[in-house]
């Protein structure tokens, strides 16, 4: 038997885009937040340099002009539509996270201080301008912590350390979730009117990644398990700053005060790639330039990686060279940066403010994901046509703001936008419908597909199968792509799903058995990592983060358009929606 | 590198008591103690319990006692952990055990809550941000960086002592909107604190401040609020 519960409005996940849903969802409703981590501990906190908006703070800047950048960082796949809401209201936004508490850094006249970072221009001079709004290095700690507090605040209800394992639809609807509580191993049946899915991303896919281990996609997984689609997962962000061989990332905002990126003979080969925009070009064109230069034998050593240099010497005579005025010393590079340089100090052994950093590229961001409308309303096809009752937002969902490829800073001003539109429509939804009839076996697929697994017996270890997904994915899938190489891929993954269904578990227990949770979370990331091979291999073009050695121009003529995925591997494709803004040939 | 593993372990569902199960695995120095765990589970018995996601230090989730000493097995690295080729692990002390290095966080999030860890402020603040300067947002910095690991709190004699001690963490939680200029609920979060089981159940013993993976002066900013409550003053 499974325990009920019903609430008018279901939030799974305690990110940004899950807690500011609930926030605004709970003003008006009975609301409760499902989560498999105790919420503070959600990959948000991760988040280092900033969120932006134009503020204007620093110097002059306008929406328009973040939303130019944005489009153009995305490759002009975004919809611009989707971009225009994201720009404007992130003004809102910001001073919305400001006044719940959240401690900004400021500038000498007491407002919000901002900073430079990757893809944000003055869109006249086309020079790097402040718009990131910042805390240090830690402005996702800053987000994260403060949405939480104000939840509490507010009194909502939270189920921690509960995990989704299935999605309840009638007819086409969905009327609720099924969970795990970890302690006790029971199930919970959530009966809800309305349903956000704010469950982050699926980074576990590949092994050098920036992500934690809980984001292993499990609400992109359950929609395709529903024969809903997932959009544009081709479209994945490998940030080029990682820690080499651990993919921990470093901020962009290293760069954003003054970092670059240095190869074996001890040159800025930014310059070479990016001449306007140099490190501070976007995070795809980084990353294809850092493996340009080591498959051109100008990785350190030889090998697979390139120094981003800190050193307050190096950026004060690249700041010179620039033309800049501006003077940087160790005090203010450990102000500016403390949580990046201490990551390096304790992970590397090395000081950052005297040694340059070994760094490749670190698989970080999915730009694609579940479909939603501009009230994050999840859509059941390439028509638009709305899934009743459930919500996406945040990393999970795709709105598309990214595009092609996210700039630095948009995914927290993505999460707490549609996290709050999501929230408010949710709310407004959940106050005109009733509650529909679910049966008394809601939990009962959900309890069969998991005894499956813990019953199993077969000689398969999930954790085997899981470093092997993600050595395949990492060689196959990662910044440079061909087909022979993602057909490759495709049969390794096949091969995989099959010995998948022949693991078995050690732990035959029920409470905290996360040797059951983890296999089954491996399901998931078979099924993430074999449609995004899918819709790569489709993608006859490059563009923003997909690029196909075997067709190395980006093709608006064919492929100015979203993929939607099916778990049966169906691909169909939607127009993308233009603005005020042309394709043009993007150049940093 | 050749590593002994010693981790205290307890399933509910069949022990009596916990007991110390051994391993032996292959690991670099380099890496982290997380990801010994991680190997003894991915490849020697999966029924191994211990909560984790980041990796990083940054979520807090991995708070353990290692050669007895409170750490984020994520943030400790192998080279550094290992005495006479041997590592310990064992859960934090202090709060209920659930499975092996689980044990249950929710006495100390109600500690956390019920200093009302935010922002209290019902003025209306209008179109654009309150200002702060600088030197203002400097005051309470150095708390803001708390992840609630539970570090401080689990290694805190104090609190081993009374469970009902509010505890290192959730003075800090307080000490972050009690020095924070906008805030307007000092008085409510000091009438907490001055309570029989609020600050001055700490004996700085200094323990806290040793152990914060975040390097935050616990025991300063328990000794600011003491001064707070002592002169009624705020600076």
């Amino acid at each position: 038997m499974a325990q009920y519960h019903q609430f008018d409005a279901l939030v799974i996940g305690a990110g940004g885009s899950g807690l500011m849903s609930a926030l605004y969802a709970s003003k008006s409703v009975n609301t409760a937040v499902i989560s498999k981590l105790y919420p503070t501990r959600s990959h948000t906190g991760a988040a280092q340099g900033g969120i932006s908006a134009a503020l204007g703070n620093m110097e002059p800047d306008k929406w328009e002009w973040h939303a130019y950048d944005t489009i153009k960082g995305g490759d002009f796949l975004c919809d611009q539509d989707a971009v225009d809401i994201l720009c404007k209201e992130a003004i809102h936004a910001v001073i919305d996270l400001e006044h719940m508490g959240l401690p900004f850094d400021r500038t000498p006249d007491g407002k919000i201080s901002q900073r430079r970072f990757g893809g944000h221009t003055n869109n006249e001079t086309k020079k790097p301008v402040m718009r990131a709004c910042h805390a240090a290095d830690r402005t996702g700690h800053m987000i994260l912590q403060t949405l939480y507090q104000q939840c509490i605040k507010n009194n909502v209800r939270f189920f921690d350390e509960f995990q989704m394992v299935d999605m309840i639809t009638v007819d086409g609807a969905c009327r609720g979730i099924v969970a795990v509580e970890l302690n006790t191993g029971e199930l919970h049946v959530f009966h809800a009117k309305a349903v956000m899915l704010a469950t982050g991303g699926f980074g576990k896919v590949w092994k050098i990644t920036s992500n934690a281990h809980s984001l292993t996609g499990d609400g992109p997984a359950i929609i395709l398990r529903k024969s809903l689609p997932l959009e544009d997962m081709e479209f994945y962000q490998f940030h080029p700053t990682g820690i080499y061989k651990m993919g921990i990332l470093l901020s962009e905002a290293a760069r954003g005060e003054g970092a670059v990126f240095i190869n074996d003979k001890g040159e800025r080969f930014m310059e070479r790639y990016a001449p306007t925009m140099k490190d501070l070009a976007s995070r795809d064109v980084c990353s294809r330039s850092i493996y340009k230069e080591v498959r051109a034998g100008n990785g350190i050593g030889g090998k697979d990686y390139v120094y981003l240099d800190f050193r307050p010497d190096r950026i004060n005579k690249y700041l010179e060279a620039d033309g800049s005025s501006r003077r940087v010393d160790a005090e203010y590079i450990e102000t500016r940066l403390p949580d990046i340089i201490e990551f390096v100090r304790v992970y590397m052994g090395i000081d950052p403010i005297t040694e340059p950093v070994p760094i490749q590229p670190t698989a970080h961001y999915a730009m694609g994901g579940i479909p939603t409308d501009l009230d994050a309303r999840v859509l059941a096809d390439e028509k638009g046509t709305v899934v009743e009752g459930l919500y996406a937002a945040g990393e999970a969902a795709c709105v598309s703001v990214h595009g092609a490829n996210r700039l630095g800073t948009n995914s927290l001003v993505d999460l707490i936008v549609y996290g709050r539109r999501g929230g408010i429509h949710m709310a407004e939804y959940a106050k005109q419908v009733d509650f529909k009839l679910i049966g008394d076996d809601a939990h009962k697929a959900a309890e069969d597909t998991l005894n499956a697994i813990r019953n199993n017996a077969g000689s398969e270890h999930p954790g085997q199968i899981r470093k092997e997904l993600q050595m395949h994915m990492d060689e196959h899938v990662g910044v440079f792509r061909t087909q022979e190489k993602l057909e490759e891929a495709l049969e390794e993954i096949h091969r995989l799903k099959e010995r998948y269904r022949h693991i078995h578990i050690d732990d035959k227990g029920r409470r905290w058995n996360t040797d059951l949770m983890e296999a089954w979370e491996l399901g998931c990331l078979l099924d993430l990592a074999e449609v995004t091979a899918v819709s790569a291999l489709a993608r006859e073009e490059s563009r923003g983060g997909h690029y196909r050695e075997d067709f190395p121009n980006r093709d608006d003529q064919n492929f100015l358009k979203h993929t939607m995925v099916w778990s049966d591997n169906r691909i169909t494709y939607k127009p993308v929606r233009i603005g005020r803004y042309q394709p043009t040939e993007r150049k940093y | 590198m050749k590593v002994h593993l010693k981790i205290k372990r307890f399933n509910p569902e069949k022990d009596k008591k916990p007991y110390w199960g051994e391993y032996d695995i292959e690991a670099d120095e380099g890496d982290r103690v997380l990801d010994a765990l991680q190997t003894v589970k991915w490849t020697i018995d999966g029924t191994l319990n211990f909560r984790r996601s980041c990796a990083h230090g940054i979520c807090g989730s991995d708070a353990v006692r290692i050669n007895g000493r409170n750490v984020l097995a994520c943030k400790l690295l192998i080279r550094d952990a290992v005495k006479n080729g041997q590592i310990t692990v064992e859960p934090i002390l202090g709060l209920p055990l659930i499975k092996d290095l689980i044990v249950d966080m929710e006495p100390f999030f109600a500690h956390y809550r019920a200093v009302m860890p935010y922002l209290i402020n019902d003025t209306d603040p209008g179109e654009r941000e309150r200002l702060q300067s600088p030197e203002e947002r400097a005051r309470y910095d150095d708390t803001t960086k708390c992840i609630l690991c539970a570090c401080c709190t689990t290694s805190c004699p104090s609190f081993w002592a009374r469970g009902e001690y509010v505890g290192p963490a959730a003075i800090v939680q307080a000490h972050r909107f009690i020095f924070d200029s906008r805030d307007e609920g000092a008085a409510q979060r000091l009438q907490v604190l001055a309570e029989p089981d609020g600050v001055w159940r700490c004996r700085t013993i200094f323990n806290c401040t040793e152990v914060c993976p975040r390097d935050i002066q616990v025991t300063k900013a328990i000794g600011e609020v003491k001064r707070a409550l002592i002169t009624g003053k705020l600076d």
